[in-house]
């Protein structure tokens, strides 16, 4: 029997080596192919009387087994919508359920549960022997495997990481789990989808072994050699759950309970995985094996099949990875090769920026007006590593060798060798004229210049260029070190080398790049400002704080607007409105809120989360809480409206902006428009962003509410005339599924 | 319809739900044994007359599982002809059974019945028979389940009561039901509790605490702020309440229903089996009722199960002399008075769970007792006896003196 992604070589003792080794992938995956050969083994090894057990192992460096091809599922899941025609749920069971099927068989020998709990049949015993990673369906396998070796690397992950994606262990990991591990651990497993050490996993009961990295093989051969018989725990008779299980336990009572609760504070009741996978868990340990996975397989179905997992899988998974391949370089330029950066400003941006830029493997010259302000940056990186290093995370030659690699320098000729610069002075339009002058009379003529600017159009910026086709915009967010968005914004004439550059220099610090036009704003500052005002308005119409910013919540934002107000300052607001407005004259468009930004800041001394406090107070040791004198100035209306009123206030006003970036070229495609709002703004990442979110509300519906809310609050809730016209036509903004 | 008649009353006093309560060593079948003992011999009675007994009981497990009711009325020595159900509505549970007695002679099924119930806290501890709908998670999410303390501290923060306005209303309950014991206002039905040798093991409520003041609740932490806060049900109820940003916790021991043990029995006819057997009718079931409520905050049902009672027996709330709501916790009956604009003077007037404690099973009916001995002691007319229940419910019953 010949396999495309596995090999299986069985030694004298009739004990099988099976080798899982993709050809052409960097790393082993669940794919159509693997299942299909996989499914062909089994049946081979259960029925082949000269084969006695059996060793799965990986011939991949790069770990075990990594999951379930997110692209297969993607589109809706196997089963979905074949050549046309909408599968029935009976289809999308039997597609799901193929996995569990054939891991079920392995683990049992093909012997019915009933003749192996009596004892009167076994199953041939089969050892994983596990060299790497081994996440979601990878780790499924071996928990279906009779005996479990790991090499002995801590950095190893063992894990069940779907629920990131909008999805839950559908191989059995719901059932496996609890049944060696208990219900809490496995629930923290699945539900939370962070992975553990090999002795972790060992500690928990998961794994049996943990071996040198060269023995995992040799280990899993001795165990399968000396067990001729296998049977797993839960196929034995008088089986129990480690810590309780099924509905009659009151331990496990008292520990769905908190479970339940303390999902729903995590998710909001945003992610339904989250509650099916307590579901197959609860469910599940009522029930023999057998009947579990059925369940758990339903539960998959209904996932997969709904368009928030779609979304989800397409934009935290395929778009952001593509995104990251950098999809957006233009084709055919050559890779830049960018070993040095010099990096101009070492205030808290320039500091950031170097201290990514370090982490990402480059050498930093970073400069500022003077020595003692360019060490500045030197500090800042020190501080993140020496929490590190208490934390052990990090060793303290490995911190002294990062910090090596900053320069810090106030000589505009430190920057004649680097390879990119990347300039963070202060955002005014002179100082920043200065810099680029300066910068270019030393730095080689062909270096990419990069300004860092939330405010400043990249195209007025590059007129001070000598070379404004080498010139771009970088738009990095604060805290550099935390935030994953990377705004990639080419002026009028930036040129191919710039972007494809830019986003080179992105490919090393990893973060999810977007290419946005030049617009004042760019995309995200284009749209937050506006979700923030709406907030604020809500306020002025005596909207109740804890009702708006819980509203927020509700929805899946990770902070409500007015704390983050509060944290973005409400001076700074409104300092950028004076600005703006003296810069628009005539065609400043009022927000609305200028006057409550004015009494706050200037009336009411209420600047925000470090000037004392803003809408909140900030009682020192405390968790902070609505400033009581905000009712006073704001008074409370008698009638308050509806959480789902409140929510969809919140959610419109960041909608309509992202649409009418979309609708204006801001932002080129679907894919972008949904990572930059999550990865720039926290947008509730339930939905797959913004456009996504159209799509599952459905074009006509979101411009019908749209209309409504603007007919109730206001013209900017007015969705843009390109989506009147695509809902109109019946069209989706993403292409509709296959 | 024929008219339903609530012809005895009987009680045992409440022991402190523990190891160490005075009703810890009577298994509850004994309690349920002898309530169904005492209304049968003190109104002479064979026992064969009674056709029906409900019995509330809310942790229908072990020792008072598999229809304890019937249990106990074979073992006090009934007749084998009299049936018996189980009945569960969680704290309304005994108010409901004597108005599953009352349907069932209204309805012609039967001439006498006995509603009822009873409930041993101390040996089947609350939550013994577990449940899907807070520990299945698909009920859980559905329903934004949280405990009842959180859902009491919840109508404490939504309705504006304060830990003072709480915890006065505690030490009323305390005083109002010394006083009570005192002046021997519960003599009428209440039945000491005998152990196996016949000597009484109890024979009044064991948890009044006359000397209860503002300082010594105010000593006291709040029950549910803990549980509230790291199981995350204060996030759960806020996420349904959003207008607030936290939960008030002004629940404790003090101001919240004690746990209890015992049992109660109300007997109830129409008026043919009243003259025939020489019983003297004592009030009239005027009207009954039960609804659902909204279940996070749980315990706001009674308005609405009082207000369906007045409709349905066509009153108005200025038709009722007495109310009597069960004290589950302080905030319950504050929202209640508030919501219908009831003077503290006329509810709860001889005290209630806070002082005396909360046999689950078995309240509703000990409660509507305490109603029927006060109308009869004050002269008074009507009474309305109601109780907040889990999951979103209330029930009601109205009755009037006769």
């Amino acid at each position: 029997m010949s396999y495309k992604t596995l090999t299986v070589e069985t030694d004298s003792d009739g004990i099988s080596l099976v080798t899982i080794d993709l050809p052409g992938k960097s790393m082993n995956v669940w794919d159509a192919d693997l299942i299909a050969d996989f499914a062909k083994w089994v049946d081979e090894f259960v029925g082949d009387d000269a084969v006695k057990g059996a060793v799965i192992t990986s011939g991949k460096k790069s770990g075990f087994l990594a999951g379930a091809d997110l692209n297969m599922l993607g589109g809706g899941g196997p089963g979905e919508n074949k050549g046309g025609v909408p599968s029935t749920p009976a289809d999308q069971f039997e597609a799901a359920f193929g996995l569990n099927k054939m891991l079920r068989k392995l683990e049992t020998g093909g012997q019915s549960a009933k003749d192996l709990k009596k004892g009167t049949a076994h199953a041939k015993p089969v050892a994983a022997a596990v060299n790497g990673l081994a996440l979601g369906g990878g780790l499924e396998l071996v928990l279906a495997c009779h005996h479990r070796v790991v090499a002995d690397n801590p950095k190893i992950q063992l894990g069940v990481p779907e629920v990131q994606v909008g999805l839950l262990p559908g191989g059995g990991g719901t059932q496996r789990l609890p049944r060696l591990a208990g219900l809490q651990n496995a629930a923290m497993l699945a539900t939370q989808g962070k992975p553990i050490d090999p002795n972790t996993a060992k500690a928990q009961g998961i794994i049996q072994d943990v071996v040198p990295a060269g023995d995992v093989v040799a280990k899993a051969k001795e165990w399968v050699k000396a067990n001729p018989k296998a049977v797993q725990p839960w196929d034995k008779k008088g089986f129990k759950f480690p810590g309780g299980g099924g509905a009659m336990d009151p331990r496990s009572v008292q520990f769905f309970m908190a479970a339940n609760a303390m999902a729903q504070r995590e998710t909001n009741h945003n992610y339904p995985a989250v509650q099916y996978i307590l579901s197959c868990m609860y469910e599940g340990s009522i029930v023999p094996i057998d009947t579990a996975i059925r369940i758990e397989s339903k539960y998959f179905v209904k996932l997969l099949t709904s368009p928030q997992t779609r979304n989800m899988i397409r934009t935290l998974f395929i778009n952001k990875q593509s995104a990251e391949k950098g999809e957006q370089r233009p084709k055919g330029v050559p890779a830049s090769d960018i070993k040095t950066v010099g990096v101009l400003g070492a205030g808290l941006m320039g500091a950031g920026i170097t201290h990514v830029t370090v982490k990402g493997g480059m050498n930093v010259v970073v400069l500022d007006r003077d020595q003692e302000a360019a060490e500045k940056a030197v500090a800042y990186s020190k501080k993140i590593l020496d929490k590190r290093v208490a934390r052990g995370k990090l060793t303290k030659e490995a911190a002294e060798e990062f910090l090596a690699k900053i320069k810090p320098t106030a000589d505009y000729n430190d920057l004649k060798d680097v390879d990119l610069i990347i300039e963070a002075v202060f955002e005014d339009p002179d100082v920043k004229a200065d810099v680029i002058k300066k910068t270019e009379a030393v730095i080689r003529p062909d270096v990419i210049f990069a300004s860092n600017t939330s405010t400043l159009p990249i195209t007025g910026l590059a007129r001070n260029s000598e070379r404004p086709d080498q010139f771009i915009g970088m738009h990095f967010f604060s805290p550099v070190e935390k935030m994953p968005l990377l705004e990639i914004i080419p002026g009028k004439e930036s040129g191919d080398r710039a972007l494809a550059t830019a986003l080179d220099y992105n490919a090393k610090i990893r973060k999810t790049p977007i290419v946005v036009k030049d617009v004042r704003g760019f995309y995200t500052n284009r749209v937050v400002p506006p979700y923030l005002n709406e907030a604020m308005m809500m306020v002025k119409e005596g909207v109740k704080p804890a009702l708006i910013d819980n509203a927020a919540k509700g929805l899946g934002m990770p902070i409500g607007p007015l704390a983050l107000t509060d944290e973005t300052k409400l001076d700074l607001g409104l300092m950028l409105v004076r600005s703006t407005k003296k810069e628009l004259g005539d065609a400043y468009k009022p927000t609305g809120v200028e006057d409550l930004l004015e009494k706050m800041v200037e009336g009411l001394g209420r600047a925000g989360r470090v000037s004392g406090g803003g809408f909140y107070e900030y009682p020192e040791g405390g968790k902070k809480h609505i400033w009581p004198g905000l009712s006073e100035h704001f008074p409370l209306a008698d009638e308050q409206p509806s959480l789902e009123d409140v929510k969809d206030r919140l959610l419109y006003a960041q909608l309509i902006p992202a649409a009418q970036c979309y609708a204006e070229g801001v932002i080129s495609d679907p894919q972008s428009a949904d990572l930059g709002a999550i990865f720039g703004w926290g947008f509730a990442p339930w939905t797959g962003g913004p456009m996504s979110h159209i799509d599952t509300i459905g074009l006509e519906a979101f411009v019908r509410t749209a209309e409504s809310l603007a007919q109730k609050y206001g013209g900017r809730f007015n969705p843009p005339e390109e989506f009147r016209a695509m809902a109109k036509g019946g069209k989706t903004l993403y292409p509709k599924a296959a | 319809m024929t008219e339903a008649y609530i012809y005895d009353a009987v009680r045992t006093p409440r022991g402190k739900g523990k190891a160490d309560g005075s009703l810890h060593e009577i298994t509850p079948v004994e309690l349920a044994t002898q309530v169904l003992g005492a209304v049968r011999d003190r109104n002479n009675l064979d026992g064969g007359e009674i056709e029906d007994v409900a019995f509330g009981c809310v942790s229908p497990v072990g020792e008072q599982g598999a229809v304890v009711t019937r249990t106990a009325i074979l073992n006090a020595g009934y007749p084998e002809t009299t049936s018996g159900i189980q009945v569960n509505r969680f704290c309304a549970s005994g108010l409901e059974a004597v108005n599953i007695a009352a349907a069932k002679v209204k309805a012609g099924e039967a001439d006498l019945a006995i509603g009822g119930g009873v409930e041993s806290m101390s040996r089947v501890p609350m939550g013994s028979d577990g449940g899907a709908w807070p520990a299945d998670p698909a009920t859980a999410f559905k329903t934004y389940f949280v405990p009842q303390g959180v859902s009491a501290d919840l109508i404490a923060t939504k309705y504006g009561f304060s830990r003072d306005d709480v915890d006065a209303y505690a030490v009323e309950s305390q005083k109002r039901a010394a006083k009570s014991w005192a002046e021997g206002r519960f003599e009428k039905s209440i039945m000491p509790v005998k152990d196996v040798m016949g000597e009484t093991v109890l024979d009044r409520d064991e948890t009044v605490r006359a000397n209860t003041d503002m300082q010594s609740l105010g000593a006291l932490n709040p029950s549910f702020a803990m549980l509230g806060e790291q199981f995350g049900f204060n996030a759960v109820a806020l996420q349904k309440y959003a207008e607030f940003e936290k939960i008030n916790h002004v629940h404790h021991a003090g101001n919240s229903s004690g746990i209890v043990d015992g049992a109660a029995a109300v007997l109830v006819g129409n008026e043919e089996i009243g003259k025939k057997l020489g019983l003297k009718p004592r009030a009239r079931i005027k009207s009954m009722a039960s609804i659902g409520s909204e279940p996070t905050i749980m315990l706001t049902g009674p308005e609405f199960a009082a207000q369906k009672a007045l409709k349905r027996a066509g009153m108005d709330k200025g038709d009722i002399d007495l109310w009597e709501l069960n004290e589950a916790f302080a905030s319950v009956v504050l929202r209640f008075m508030q919501a219908l604009d009831i003077d503290h003077s006329d509810i709860n007037v001889n005290g209630g769970a806070i002082a005396m404690g909360h046999p689950l099973g078995a309240t509703g009916a000990m409660i509507l007792g305490t109603v029927v001995d006060e109308l009869e002691r004050s002269g008074k007319e009507t009474a309305l006896v109601t109780l907040c229940i889990g999951a979103g419910m209330g029930t009601a019953t109205i009755i009037e003196r006769v």
